[in-house]
């Protein structure tokens, strides 16, 4: 007896994204969303997780700037990491572009955009 | 239960080696130099080891390489690893094993040659799927994101970040064993290089070697050994997340759990501590340890600090050994904080000893404010 080869969530996700998608998961019964994506709800354990389309906009939890030294040309390598609560409650790490690293705020409106990083379709976001 | 190993067991010797930098020599060396002067110090032999607890950086299987190492066939073993935290975890199931019979006497060691094999800090921690993509320097990128939150909500500054730096620098001046030293103020912290903002390269602890250990046994042994033994009171660990992304308020750790939980076991109360020994991997640290444990409340750690506080000669006695930001901090620093608990318990800190010093908490971190673990250790007088 074998289980039937099917994709697991995490390259659910990562499928959704590559078709230009944020998708996130919540319970049925719950209503509970759940981000990174599992095959079950973390602590309460309902495996009715349902993919729902996230209306990508979220607000700043935390940031920093990663300080580097500067590109060969002499203009700033530095680069933003920030926390991000998605509207829908669920929590991510990722950065915000479009201004300078160091003007992210905590509170800032901020909206998803799905962007190519090192070939592979991730989660940015921009000040909404 | 858990109280029922109130001063059942205590810590009958300690070693340290390679404080600072140890070139030419593997993390393997540095940890069994440490396990002897352990054993030296209690006046007990490699021979009577039974219980090994261990964990490195590079090591997958540690109590298998150093048992191989030393020769230890021990009758329980447990290679728990929780980053920094995991000797504080050691304790506390060391005390479990040696009051059930499983073991006699238990050795816990670490060892590092961080420093001097490269230079950078080192881990085999898996990369994390969700984080790695935006390029995160684990651990530092999610402690300057805590002190950012607790910044943020509770009014935190950057000059109360660097006071804690500050007074670490002060007890490191009074340690002949720390590696950095010399002046430093609160300025000096200030204008040092930004690497993960709001954390300043003087935020962040040392990189260097290093290598500690300890011995326990049960308590009705440990009056007979060499040294005045110093009693395990109470220890608890907490966790609540992985990846700083799961965390799910940064600014709350989970020492907030197991801090209470050490003292309940314990049975001292906050008040009665005379040394807090937290795990001090960036200045953030010490602010969140110190209210998340209850010696002041929720977003006062920063005020807390201020004025020379945690200094020598201020309200409360922190990190006496100069902590990870001056003394030592050789990848996972947890074995550190026990060393310098049982040294002032003993009375045996010289220019840097506090008086009186029956109480230590001793507080591990693990991962990016992820394992807690708290430990409690007094003296004689307190059984």
């Amino acid at each position: 007896m074998t289980t039937e080869p099917s994709p697991g969530p995490e390259a659910q996700f990562r499928a959704f994204l590559a078709e230009g998608r944020l998708m996130v998961q919540r319970s049925r019964t719950t209503g509970r969303y759940v981000f990174f994506p599992r095959i079950a709800v973390p602590g309460s354990g309902e495996c009715d997780l349902e993919w729902v389309e996230a209306s990508g906009l979220g607000t700043v939890y935390a940031t920093t700037v990663t300080r580097q030294r500067p590109n060969p040309d002499g203009s700033s390598a530095d680069y933003n990491i920030a926390l991000i609560d998605l509207d829908e409650g669920v929590r991510m790490m990722s950065r915000v572009e479009g201004l300078p690293p160091a003007e992210v705020r905590i509170g800032m409106r901020v909206k998803a955009r799905i962007a190519t990083i090192d070939g592979a379709a991730q989660v940015v976001f921009d000040p909404a | 239960m858990a109280r029922a190993l109130r001063g059942k067991v205590a810590v009958v010797g300690t070693g340290t080696a390679g404080m600072g930098e140890a070139p030419g020599r593997s993390a393997i060396e540095l940890l069994a130099e440490a396990a002897l002067a352990a054993l030296d110090d209690a006046g007990l032999t490699l021979a009577e080891v039974d219980g090994l607890f261990t964990a490195t950086s590079v090591h997958a299987f540690p109590t298998l390489s150093v048992g191989e190492y030393l020769g230890i066939r021990p009758r329980f073993f447990d290679g728990t690893n929780v980053g920094g935290s995991s000797f504080e975890a050691h304790l506390l199931h060391a005390a479990i094993a040696l009051e059930a019979g499983f073991c006699d006497v238990a050795l816990i060691a670490y060892g590092s040659n961080q420093r001097t094999a490269g230079g950078k800090f080192v881990s085999f921690s898996e990369p994390y799927p969700w984080e790695a993509p935006y390029k995160p320097r684990v651990p530092l990128t999610a402690y300057a994101l805590a002190a950012s939150r607790h910044m943020h909500v509770y009014g935190t500054t950057r000059e109360m970040l660097a006071e804690v730096a500050v007074a670490a620098r002060a007890w490191a001046n009074l340690n002949p064993q720390a590696f950095a030293k010399g002046p430093l103020r609160v300025e000096d912290v200030l204008a040092s290089r930004m690497v993960s903002d709001p954390l300043t390269v003087l935020d962040c602890c040392l990189v260097t070697d290093g290598a500690a250990a300890c011995v326990l046994t049960r308590a009705d042994r440990a009056k007979d050994l060499r040294k005045p033994p110093i009693y395990y009171l109470g220890a608890a660990g907490a966790q609540w997340h992985r990846a700083i992304s799961s965390m799910p308020d940064l600014t709350i750790t989970a020492a907030a759990e197991s801090g209470p939980r050490a003292l309940a076991h314990a049975g001292v109360s906050i008040s009665e501590v005379n040394l807090a020994m937290l795990y001090d991997a960036f200045t953030i640290n010490t602010i969140l340890f110190l209210e998340d444990l209850g010696f002041c409340p929720k977003g006062e750690g920063g005020r807390f600090v201020q004025g020379g506080a945690i200094a020598p000669g201020g309200r409360l006695a922190v990190n006496t050994n100069g902590g990870g930001l001056s003394c030592v901090h050789p990848g996972m620093y947890g074995m550190f904080l026990i060393v310098e608990a049982v040294t002032q318990l003993r009375g045996e800190a010289g220019e840097r000893q506090i008086r009186p010093c029956d109480v230590a908490l001793v507080h591990g971190n693990g991962g990016t404010l992820s394992s807690q673990v708290t430990a409690v250790l007094g003296s004689a007088r307190t059984l």
